[in-house]
């Protein structure tokens, strides 16, 4: 017996014109019939691999989704969940494995095939044009249109029939620009039901919400699931998981580590899961950590242009000769963080001390001067220039001190000696110093970054995702590196979402959750349980 | 590797020279002119030593020009108002080299120094409107060659003119202790005939000088350094200590400096005032040589010496009732075909580069291969 | 349904306005005018309201206008240029000689043509390979600059009337038009002096006498610019292409055809813009007869905030400047007095929102202006000349916070970049 799910009529395959809506008469009249196979899935990913050159980003995941449910896919950075709904979505094209919507097989090259099959993706970064209205960026590319003109009241009409359906009413002749980020949201959400989608992909959605607006998000999830729209969303936040999926699928490392009900789970099993139930042990070695502090942190907070709390009353102190890690998904703070103590962004409050003076207020390269060292989270787009040599690259952050530079010139013999030390000392693979950055690997280009760092000698050094997408020879020295200077009497600040990396070097081990510092933990005793649910937000009985 | 890498650095420019020929001798057929025999008349008649001469005069502001329009390039930022900028800069430079007297030596410095600082000026109004308030350098400095004309209009009639027999408005003749001698000696020297009626501008040595404090400033000093990476790479600049908006005005202030020394090499040459007859255009020309040259300051003065030879062979053309026009279509066509051929090269190169670096590390040790 | 605060639901019926647009520019009018025919009593002249002022404002503006418009195409599908100057250019030489050898309405039509091909050359070089922009558009502003200079060399041989910098009249010219009994008796009130009356006469007569059917046409394109961008189709995406192209891109929008759109039809109004200097005033092209009309076009283009009506309100400004230079210095005098009156206007209206530093430094400006108008009895034409360009700047400086240019323009777009 076969279920028949039901979608708004008006979908064309090109999207080129749109047909108008036209009413029937009951309930959800202007849907047309779906008819789905008999065994009634909305969606299933059957065996699905996809690798990238040095990455196997999904490793024969499976995935089922049942029809008009709400499911959802939890996982760390790096879990293969966004690559999994991109394929789904048409945007990458999976290697092996099947895809099979509402029971049929299904090949898609595009979004435009999975939009044709009635599937949308709410992204996490919105695809959203400011200065268009949210009627106008709902209908682009799929105009109604009479003639050339388009169908402004027939697209209104129809804009504010889902709206209130849903419970999600925006006035369509708003300018995008003026909406609150939750708004915005339901824009990319009306964008997608506009076009027919039964099958809804959200990514992060509660990412940027705040905690109101998370709530009104989800109520409007359940009413579109209680109307037969089937919903997949990704999130690494399991208290709100809990709280709204009929089942959910946990991925870790490329693979799918189980799919639970939400009845049969905790949020501590469910972190256990998704973090893995082995953390490394973390080396035991004599302990170098002084009692002279090297960075202190007071009361920083930090709001964002719309409001948004972006770092919430963080402290932190740090002695010579420990590496304090900070733990946590990406985008809870960490970049703010390490924007305010370089002087690129000016907090609203809070101060940030070095060797007990007040740093608050100098300029970036003076704290460069005054000995703060930095690795930074994306060396492509702020640690590296891909098209100079080494050795000017070898100057980044230090171009203002000897051996780089006497009086107002480069002192040329001194920058490629120091370039060439770098080299020979951290082992950079490379055929000569005059090379240009981007010739080199990712993990000789760490390398380098981190040996010109060291050899400036600074007095506390911001470690951002050190290992990150390098191989695994280069991350071990690279660890080696950060143990000897910390011996050395070095204080580090280790920002990273590689829990081994975390747990093997730290000497404290921090949790930052939406801005605030919510753990301290010592990382020899600190079970995955605990770990996982300080960063996914959970409350922890302590 | 060193001879491939000037191959590469040359392929751009010389490619879009030959293309550029190239659509000159269509448009020149379609004419009805022979393309070969206008090219040859060009060759021949720029291979003596009066052209020779000429084409240095003419080279010589196109270079000053190219290195100011250079010094906003390397860090991205567009200084369109150059032409502005040394018109007036060259007006209040003869206005006060006419009017404030001075003993040799010192009264050639205080002509250039007037000239760089009103050149700074102007340029740095548009840095501090786009520092202050985000108004857009193209825009502004646009606007401001038109304010600059008007102002140099006015002040010409009224307030800075000289009695003089010409209709010409002028700031009045530069007494002769401010003129800069002239390098006719160095072609004769050579035993070539002395050129006629055009003199080697004795600026050319300022111009070189110049050139040189270019390539010091821009790469052999942390000032230098922080301007390019600026251009390269804001993101990794900005981690690196780098003050974006003291760039961006230091940098336009520079730029117009070295603008307003474009005019000296006329005004402190033959025509030892500024008239209504002062050379123009030479501020957008000098854009094509700076991207013609690649902003490098040996490929500018190629470029400028390119375009200067253009300039001047393009008299004989008349003479020979070719329109000398084509020229300046040659020009044009080399600008849009030079950053057109750049983009591909560069891409080229880049590819190259990877591919060699990971061959060298394999033919080393063999462990690491590019990611 | 949870209870927690929501925004207040937005109003569903667009919300009525306590002024309906048409009152509103009603009022504007008669105050304006009120006001103008005060100012010239005090000042002493007539020409600030002239049907002859006017009618040469508007033919004036309308060049400035095709241009601005034309940067509008391109800036709202994410393509500077700056290289409206030369399209323009080109719209002279081809409208000239297109004019010469067939006719004036010939002449219309390769106007647009060749400002077109330069506004292709554009596109080629931005869109398709990447090329700076500003750089582009300079070099066809060079370019376009030589090639006419060459092609009147090759094409005005001796005899023909014309030479390397000018062409030989048109044939023929663009029809005018009057509207037949209202110019006479509007000009009959004009004539009587009065108050209020004769000027908006004269206002009225200069919009309605000796109009040519090609101002009617570039006119027309305000609105049919604004119909073409807001209410269709094609015109969502061309917006949407210069907002955020990586959105309309995910959409099945084809962002590299739109901008090219955009560009080709910004060179061709600049042609036509172009070919209106030549058609219905000069009757010949004439080297450097734009004489930067492109540029003022562009800044036309950012006073009206990247909208037709702005765009056709600044260039109207430009316009009514020029003509006032052109018709009779002491009018330009006039204007001081004019900007000192509207400045103290706003000031006592941002006094009213309560903004004191705003309102503070336009009162001293307002002064500023008054003691300028008492103190001298004329203004130099050279400041005139530099008027809209000063202009330009001021409103740049003021506004550029609050001026909304489409926020992908300028960016280089490359297929498929994720953002």
């Amino acid at each position: 017996m076969s279920r028949v799910l039901s979608r708004p009529v008006g979908i064309l395959g090109d999207g080129d014109s749109a047909t108008l809506w036209h009413s029937g008469t009951e309930g959800a009249s202007h849907r047309q019939e779906w008819v789905v196979a008999d065994n009634g899935r909305a969606v299933e990913l059957i065996a699905i691999t996809k690798t990238y050159p040095g990455v196997i980003a999904n490793d024969k995941v499976n995935l089922s989704v049942g029809l008009g449910e709400i499911h959802a896919i939890v996982g760390e950075n790096g879990a293969g969940k966004s690559t999994l709904m991109n394929m789904l979505y048409g945007m990458q094209i999976p290697d092996s494995g099947e895809i099979k919507v509402r029971g049929e097989l299904e090949h898609f090259r595009s979004p435009k095939d999975a939009i044709a099959h009635g599937i949308g993706m709410v992204h996490q970064h919105f695809m959203l044009a400011d200065n268009l209205t949210v009627l106008e960026n709902i209908v682009l590319g799929f105009e109604p249109k009479s003639g050339m003109r388009i169908d402004f009241d027939g697209a209104r009409k129809k804009i504010i029939e889902i709206g209130s359906r849903y419970g999600m009413t925006l006035d369509p002749d708003t300018l995008v620009e003026h909406l609150s980020v939750g708004q915005r949201q339901r824009v990319e959400i009306l964008k997608v039901l506009f076009r027919g989608a039964t099958i809804l992909i959200l990514d992060e959605p509660t990412a940027v919400l705040v905690p109101q607006e998370v709530d009104e998000l989800f109520d409007n999830l359940k009413v579109l699931r209680d109307d037969g729209v089937t919903l997949i969303f990704i999130s690494h936040k399991l208290d709100e998981v809990l709280s709204v999926a009929n089942s959910i699928t946990v991925m870790r490392g490329g693979k799918t580590v189980a799919t639970v009900l939400p009845q049969d789970v905790d949020a501590g099993q469910l972190a256990e899961l998704m973090v893995g139930s082995e953390l490394p042990v973390p080396e035991t070695t004599a302990s170098t950590v002084t009692d002279h502090v090297a960075l202190e942190v007071r009361n920083l907070t930090h709001r964002s242009n719309d409001d948004r709390t972006l770092l919430d009353d963080v402290n932190l102190t740090i002695r010579n000769g420990e590496i304090v890690g900070i733990a946590g998904v990406e985008g809870n703070g960490q970049s703010e963080l390490i924007d305010a103590l370089m002087g690129i962004i000016d907090p609203e409050t809070g101060s940030v001390l070095l060797n007990g003076e007040d740093i608050s207020t100098r300029h970036t390269i003076d704290r460069h001067e005054a000995g703060i060292g930095i690795i930074p989270e994306d060396r492509h787009r702020q640690g590296l220039l891909l098209s100079a040599p080494l050795w000017e690259n070898v100057m980044l952050g230090h171009q203002s001190q000897a051996p780089f530079v006497r009086g107002p010139f480069i002192d040329m013999k001194g920058t490629r000696s120091a370039t060439e030390e770098v080299v020979e000392r951290f082992d950079v693979k490379t055929p000569n110093i005059d090379v240009p950055a981007h010739a080199l690997s990712g993990g000789n280009q760490q390398k380098m970054i981190v040996g010109k760092e060291m050899l400036a000698e600074p007095d506390v050094l911001i470690a951002a995702h050190p290992t990150r997408g390098i191989d695994v020879g280069a991350q071990s020295a690279v660890w080696d590196e950060l143990r000897a200077a910390r011996q050395g009497g070095l204080a580090v600040l280790l920002i990273s979402a590689d829990l081994d990396e975390l747990i093997g070097l730290s000497d404290t081990l921090l949790v930052i959750f939406d801005g605030k510092i919510v753990a301290s933990l010592d990382p020899g005793d600190v079970t995955p349980e605990i770990l996982g649910s300080y960063m996914t937000g959970v409350k922890v009985a302590s | 590797m060193k001879v491939s890498k000037i191959f590469f650095s040359l392929l751009a420019p010389v490619s879009a020279i030959i293309f550029s020929l190239g659509v000159g001798a269509i448009v020149l057929l379609i004419v009805g002119i022979n393309p070969l025999d206008a090219y040859g008349q060009m060759v021949s008649f720029s291979a003596d030593s009066t052209s020779f001469a000429s084409s240095i005069n003419k080279a010589v502001p196109l270079y000053v020009s190219a290195v100011a329009v250079a010094i906003g390039f390397q860090m991205n930022l567009f200084n369109i108002g150059v032409e502005g900028q040394y018109l007036i800069a060259a007006m209040f430079a003869g206005w006060v080299g006419t009017n404030v007297v001075l003993w040799g030596p010192l009264h050639i410095t205080v002509i250039i120094l007037t000239a760089v600082i009103v050149g700074a000026i102007w340029a740095g109004i548009a840095g501090a409107l786009k520092v202050t308030r985000g108004v857009n350098e193209v825009i502004s400095t646009i606007m401001l060659n038109f304010i600059a004309f008007s102002a140099i209009a006015y002040l010409l009639a009224n307030t800075f003119s000289v009695e003089s027999e010409s209709l010409n408005l002028s700031t009045g003749k530069l007494p002769d202790s401010a003129l800069l001698p002239n390098l006719n000696f160095l072609i004769t020297m050579f035993g070539f005939n002395e050129p006629r009626g055009i003199e080697i501008p004795g600026f050319l040595v300022i111009a070189i000088l110049l050139g040189i404090a270019y390539y010091v400033l821009v790469w052999r000093t942390r000032f230098g350094f922080e301007l390019r990476i600026s251009g390269m790479n804001p993101g990794s600049a900005r981690m690196a200590g780098v003050n974006p908006k003291k760039m961006v005005f230091y940098t336009m202030l520079l730029s117009g400096g070295v603008a307003g020394l474009i005019g000296l090499s006329t005004l402190m040459g033959k025509l030892g005032a500024y008239t209504q007859d002062f050379p123009r255009g030479i501020g957008f020309t000098g854009i094509a040589v700076a991207l013609l040259g690649r902003n490098h300051p040996v490929g500018m003065a190629l470029g400028a010496l390119l375009f200067g030879v253009m300039d001047r062979a393009a008299l004989v053309l008349k003479l020979e009732g070719i329109p000398e026009e084509i020229v300046v279509i040659i020009q044009g066509v080399i600008v849009l075909a030079v950053v057109v051929a750049y983009e591909i090269v560069g891409r080229i190169v880049a590819a190259r580069e990877v591919t060699a670096a990971a061959e060298a590390l394999k033919a080393s040790n063999g462990a690491e291969v590019a990611a | 349904m949870t209870t927690t605060t929501r925004e207040p639901m937005v109003e569903m019926d667009g919300g009525k306005q306590k002024w309906s647009k048409w009152g509103l520019m009603l009022v504007i009018f008669l105050v304006s005018m009120i006001g103008l025919s005060a100012i010239q009593e005090i000042a002493g002249t007539s020409q600030l309201t002239s049907s002859g002022t006017w009618g040469a404002a508007l033919r004036l503006t309308v060049p400035i206008l095709l241009a601005g418009l034309g940067g509008l195409y391109s800036e709202r599908a994410g393509v500077v240029n700056i290289g409206l100057e030369g399209m323009m250019i080109a719209g002279t030489w081809f409208g000239a000689w297109a004019g010469w050898q067939f006719g004036p309405w010939w002449g219309v039509a390769f106007g647009i043509l060749g400002g077109a091909f330069f506004g292709l050359i554009h596109a080629v070089a931005t869109v398709t390979f990447g090329v700076d922009q500003i750089v582009s558009g300079v070099a066809i502003n060079l370019l376009a600059a030589g090639a006419m200079r060459f092609l009147s060399v090759v094409t005005y041989t001796i005899g023909s009337g014309g030479g390397a910098t000018q062409s030989p009249r048109i044939q023929g010219f663009i029809q005018t038009f009057d509207i037949p009994l209202l110019s006479p008796f509007l000009q009959s009130i004009e004539d009587k002096e009065w108050f209020f009356f004769s000027d908006t006469a004269g206002m009225l007569g200069g919009f309605t006498t000796n109009v040519s059917w090609l101002t009617v046409i570039g006119l027309l394109a305000v609105p049919i610019t604004t119909w073409l961008l807001w209410k269709t189709a094609w015109g969502l995406r061309l917006r949407s292409v210069g907002e955020n192209p990586w959105a309309a891109e995910s959409l099945g929008v084809p962002v590299m055809r739109m901008k090219y759109w955009g560009v080709v039809i910004s060179g061709a109004l600049s042609g036509l813009g172009g070919a209106y200097l030549v058609l219905v005033q000069a009757g010949i092209y004439r080297e450097g007869q734009t004489g930067g009309r492109g540029f003022i076009g562009l800044g036309a283009l950012i006073f009206g905030n990247w909208i037709p009506s702005g765009v056709l309100a600044g260039a109207g400004l430009f316009g009514y400047a020029d003509a006032l230079r052109l018709r009779q210095a002491s009018a330009v005098h006039a204007l001081l007095l004019l900007i000192a009156v509207l400045l103290a206007a706003f000031a006592l209206w941002k006094l009213y929102q309560k903004s004191y530093t705003a309102a503070v430094s336009m009162g001293v400006f307002a002064i500023l202006f008054y003691l300028w108008w008492a103190l001298t009895d004329e203004v130099a034409t050279e400041v005139v000349t530099a008027t809209p360009y000063i202009a330009t700047l001021l409103v740049l400086s003021l506004a550029s916070q609050r001026l909304r240019m489409p926020a992908a323009d300028g960016i280089p777009y490359r297929k498929g970049e994720a953002h």
